[in-house]
């Protein structure tokens, strides 16, 4: 090593450098930058030209100055001097420089960008390394704009230095990441993929990071390096150690071009080429046999390349998902490491078992290792392995072994580390409703969750024990026992008194037959852990007094007593106040068949996606766990594990039973069911008499009391929520920041009405809140809407009303849209929803004989009247939920009519002030293909055309 | 690769390298963090954490802790091994690099990096030919020392 370069090429710096570091405190160090950044300012000011050692010496002051954390504000003009000086040192620095300091000085970057054309043209490699590195360094949209269509060229060039193919390979890479609109795809594309052959190794493994950015971006153009890849990569992995010379990194033959290979072929699937795919496999046998070899060193180094190589490929292997011997090798070498000496390997192992589970050929191989998995749960010294290990066991969960695997995850949950026990909640939780058999176990299981880890259970895990208990009429009895014997313990933890409180409302009748759990019992049980508690449970509890009374005639005048008590009646908080107001008034001048209407057993919740799964989704980000959406999504078919994660997740019967009870005009669903957390202050329950009176029945009352709109699903864009509602009437359809916007409505024939809910979020009030519904000039003339008018003013926390009756005039295909505008703490906000008015809602619903369903088909024969769509499944394919949706969507289904039993067919009569136009549908699944073919014959073609759109968007 | 980062066992920043556009206040809170998060892992545990949608592999030398931000396809294992070339490339330039080597000739730390990553993907992993790379860069400088009898100040 030449001795001059130490640094000793500038003295003053190693100066400054050693003053600041023999700086006894923070202050002296401070002024003594601040002397220095006076000194270097002066400089650059000074009248006297400076020279270029200067110019660098001070230059590199200030990014020392930088890089101790200070502000630096000056010098970049000096910097950018430095790169076109011809003395390499210079440069060098100043192209340091520009890339830790850039500024987006827009003159600046012009005077950067012609130094570095100047470099890239001057066909020193030096020079060019230089400038591609600063371009790959800063990578802003001026630099790549400059530059995108100069790269390629010097990348394919056939006499550019192979150190500048490296550099210009990642140069691309990086413009194509931060801009890659900018990067243009040409006749270089062909010629990159070539480089793959290339004699150099080092352009080699540069050039494919970069083929692999691309192809993940457009496979279809990079398709030709598969075969090429598979082939270097078998010259690797079949080459005796030394040949690639220094390209082994301790006896391992070039391990990060192997990776990278193996990372490019994880773009693409299983080669259909039948060579070629057993070339890669004997490739991937090679590697998992070399695991088995003894290591040819001792050193980490040589078993950390090795290993690196080895996971990759088993991520390739899990990648296909096609080879069922490979995949049941990888697990058993991940097994052997599970037991490794190495943390990093038994950390490495866990992660990539994840991944195995969800692969149906490698799922029951996974399962085997659950004993040790189990034990490093609870022997790991390190969370992070620990970490793993929990998301392993929910990853190879199933029916055989959710009750260990729930167990154990229970146990450890008493002494888990505080940092994941609401992830472990989140998935317990999960585990326990997706494999619950009997849901006596899952009610127990909850308990425990809040038993053992109250603080950590959301809101989101009670909410969903209450829509389970609500929904399935099976526990509600045993639930009803099994809070009453919880609440026993003389300290239980809140959201143990929240289900409790809202499950003995509900069913406390159940268990009242019991003269320990009599309804006195029950109360005072409840009542004596009123005052330990917040006021969004006390509220709750009230509400299950109430309820009470309904249940219970015999408690009616404890519970009056307690509601008349000032600590109720005058409790400051507005809330309760208002809630012991109201229902001590209820329950002295409503009859008993008014209170039995009003105080009625909730409906069924309308089932959703579990709101936990979304959390635990919301909470793990990006990252690779494997849930049902990942398992939905593998290309390589459904896996048994799937089905029942799609089964327990969307649990299609209560969807059925909700579409089918409730036969329109829907009397008892709401629009948004989740149980209370804080009640919407100024929304009365009186106000809810009057406004709900005429159209619903009592059941929606309640429903509306114990709903809270603030608290509903996650927030989404509007048109996100559209496609929902053609298949339901009721829910969220828009929800932002400040206001949530809840709809129910319900038809008949050619009229509709619309319930819209308006909740504002926020502690302010909202001013001049006013809505316009508005169509365009050709839906105007088919569709009337007509709005009532809403109130100017929303209260903080308040929700207000507003009802619109729609005409359906003739058929239409538009969408009528609900522009809301209101002032939210002085400014101004605007919000324009879409209105889930479609033509398919004015459909009644047709029973009809087979012999009929034929002859109709067969007499709307004519090519216009028939529309038919063929199209790839987008959800599981699924009887029950298919059979909700085309319910929803309004026609009656036909059993015995289409031959083939598998297949759905529907009938119905569209409703308009003009005509009426019967429908006839046809849907037919294939499983196999994932495919489904929609046929609707109407009398009218644009009809047949809008709900054929309408339709086959929902599957 | 998102971000490198070399620290003391105090606390201190010896070199920091980001391979995507982050404002400088963001710069500074992952700094914090990763300081605060590496250094309080007890010995023997493993060398990658979770972290945001990112994954951390660290690794100690003597005084030094070298600490990577990748993407959460990379690879963990190899994500170490460019942490121990890197290493291995300032020990052959310093001759047993030390932090002192680094503070003091933090250019060169930052020069030897660019020779062997570039844009967050490891450019040449060629020890010879790094390091061949590196001489030539500084013979290139030697012949353009005629400074060296200037005047320090």
């Amino acid at each position: 090593m030449p001795a001059v370069s130490k640094g000793d090429g500038m003295r003053g710096l190693a100066v400054f450098i050693s003053d600041i570091r023999n700086c006894k405190s923070k202050e002296a160090e401070v002024k003594r930058i601040n002397k220095e950044l006076a000194n270097i300012r002066s400089k650059f000011k000074g009248d006297k030209a400076l020279d270029g050692y200067s110019k660098k010496k001070y230059v590199c002051k200030l990014l020392f100055i930088f890089l101790l954390g200070h502000d630096i504000d000056f010098g970049h003009m000096e910097a950018v001097n430095l790169l076109s000086s011809n003395k390499y040192t210079e440069k060098q620095i100043g192209y340091l420089f520009i890339s830790v300091l850039v500024n987006s000085n827009s003159e600046l970057i012009r005077l950067i960008n012609n130094a570095i054309k100047n470099d890239l043209a001057s066909r020193n490699p030096t020079f060019m390394n230089l400038a591609l590195h600063c371009i790959a360094n800063v990578g802003s949209r001026e630099m790549a704009e400059a530059f995108a269509s100069d790269i390629p060229r010097i990348l394919v060039a056939g006499d550019t230095m192979d150190s500048v193919k490296q550099s210009a390979a990642l140069c691309l890479l990086r413009l194509n990441r931060t801009s890659p609109d900018l990067v243009p795809m040409g006749e270089w594309t062909a010629r990159v993929v070539h480089l793959l052959n290339d004699q150099h190794l080092g352009v080699v493994t540069a050039a494919t990071s970069l083929i692999t950015t691309l192809a993940q971006k457009s496979p279809d153009d990079f398709k030709t390096s598969v075969s090429l890849a598979v082939a270097r990569l078998s010259r690797i992995v079949t080459s005796a150690s030394i040949d690639l010379q220094d390209y082994t990194y301790y006896f391992v033959a070039a391990p990060w071009l192997s990776v990278k290979l193996l990372r490019l072929l994880q773009c693409y699937p299983p080669p259909e080429d039948a060579s070629l795919r057993s070339r890669l496999t004997e490739c991937l046998e090679t590697i998992l046999n070399k695991a088995q070899e003894p290591p040819k060193s001792k050193k980490v180094q040589h078993s950390n390349a090795k290993n690196a190589v080895l996971f990759e490929a088993i991520a390739l292997i899990i990648h296909h998902d096609s080879e069922p011997n490979l995949l049941v090798r990888a697990c058993n070498q991940l097994g052997q490491f599970l037991q490794h000496r190495e943390t990093n390997l038994r950390y490495l192992a866990l992660e990539s078992m994840c991944t195995l589970a969800s692969s149906e050929f490698s799922h029951e191989a996974v399962k085997t290792h659950i004993e040790t998995v189990i034990s490093a749960l609870k022997t790991e010294r390190d969370v992070s392995v620990r970490q793993r290990a929990v998301d392993l066991l929910y990853a190879m969960c199933d029916r055989s072994n959710s009750k260990q695997i729930v167990a154990e995850m229970l146990s450890y949950l008493e002494t888990a580390d505080y940092s994941i026990r609401e992830e472990i909640v989140l998935k317990v939780a999960i585990l326990a409703e997706k494999y619950a058999v009997d849901y006596t176990w899952y009610v127990d299981t909850i308990l425990n969750l809040i038993r053992i880890a109250g603080d950590y259970v959301s809101e989101e895990v009670w909410y969903r024990v209450i829509q389970i208990v609500i929904n399935r009429d099976d526990v509600q009895g045993y639930a009803a026992k099994t809070v009453f014997e919880a609440l026993q313990a003389p300290a239980c933890h809140e959201n143990l008194v929240k289900v409790g409180g809202y499950i003995l409302g509900e069913f406390g009748n159940l268990i009242a037959g019991d003269p320990r759990s009599s309804p006195l019992v029950q109360f005072n049980l409840l009542h004596s852990k009123f005052h330990l508690c917040s006021v969004p449970t006390r509220a709750l509890l009230l509400s299950a007094y109430i309820k009470f009374i309904n249940l219970f005639p015999e408690v009616k005048g404890t519970i009056q007593d307690v509601l008349r008590s000032d600590s109720q009646l005058r409790n400051a908080d507005v809330e309760l106040q208002q809630r012991a107001v109201e229902y001590l008034r209820l329950s002295c001048i409503a009859s008993t068949d008014i209170l039995a209407t009003v105080l009625e057993e909730m409906p069924p919740f309308p089932e959703r996606e579990s709101s936990i799964l979304a959390k635990l989704k919301k909470k793990k980000g990006s990252s690779k766990l494997p849930d049902m959406d990942d398992s939905r999504k593998n290309v390589n078919g459904n896996t048994e594990h799937a089905e029942d994660a799609e089964v327990a997740s969307k649990t299609p019967q209560f969807l059925l039973e909700e579409l089918i009870s409730t036969d329109r005009p829907h009397p008892s669903s709401s629009a948004t069911m989740l149980p209370t957390r804080t009640m919407v202050p100024s929304h009365t329950f009186t106000d809810n008499l009057n406004v709900n009176s005429a159209p619903s029945s009592g059941a929606s009352l309640l429903v509306d009391v114990f709903s809270d709109f603030s608290s509903a699903a996650p927030t989404e864009s509007s048109d996100e929520h559209f496609p929902r509602f053609v298949c339901k009437n009721n829910g969220v359809i828009y929800e932002n920041q400040l206001l949530q916007i809840g709809l129910k409505s319900e038809y008949r024939q050619n009229l509709g009405r619309m319930y819209v809910f308006y909740g504002n979020k926020t502690s302010t009030q909202f001013q001049s809140f006013s809505t316009s519904v508005s169509s365009n000039d050709v839906l105007c003339s088919q569709l009337n809407v007509q709005e009532k008018p809403v109130d100017p003013l929303i209260e903080a926390g308040a929700q207000v009303q507003q009802i619109l009756n729609i005409e359906c005039v003739s058929d239409f295909s538009d969408t009528p849209v609900l522009n809301i505008q209101f002032r939210y703490g002085g400014t101004l906000q605007n919000i324009a929803v879409k209105l889930p008015v479609m033509l398919n809602k004015f459909f009644q619903p047709t029973e009809m004989m087979s012999q009929d369903f034929f002859q109709r088909w067969k007499q709307l024969g004519a090519p216009q009247q028939e529309v038919q769509k063929i199209f790839k499944a987008k959800n599981q394919m699924d009887t029950d939920v298919t059979k909700a949706k085309l319910l929803g969507f309004g026609v009656a289904l036909l059993d015995g009519v289409d031959p083939n039993p598998a297949n759905f067919v529907g009938a119905g009569i569209i409703h308009t002030k003009t005509t009426q136009v019967g429908c006839l549908l046809r849907l037919e699944p294939n499983a196999q293909a994932q495919m489904y073919r929609l046929t609707l014959r109407t009398s009218k073609e644009s009809v047949s055309q809008r709900l054929c759109e309408l339709l086959s968007e929902q599957f | 690769m998102r971000f490198l980062l070399l620290f003391s066992r105090q606390g201190r920043l010896r070199l920091q390298k980001w391979y995507t556009a982050i404002s400088e206040r963001e710069k500074k809170k992952i700094i914090r963090e990763m300081t605060t998060m590496v250094l309080a892992r007890q010995p023997r545990t493993c060398n990658f954490i979770q972290w945001k949608d990112l994954k951390i592999v660290y690794k100690r030398y003597a005084s030094l802790y070298f600490c990577l931000g990748v993407e959460h396809e990379e690879n963990e294992l190899l994500a170490l091994e460019i942490i121990h070339r890197y290493v291995e490339l300032l020990d052959k330039y310093f001759g047993n690099v030390c932090e002192l080597d680094i503070i003091f000739n933090f250019e060169k730390a930052y020069f030897i990096l660019d020779e062997f990553l570039m844009g967050g993907e490891i450019q040449e992993t060629s020890k010879q030919i790094v390091n061949r790379a590196i001489e030539s860069s500084d013979m290139l400088q030697e012949t353009m020392e005629e400074y060296m009898s200037k005047p320090a100040f």
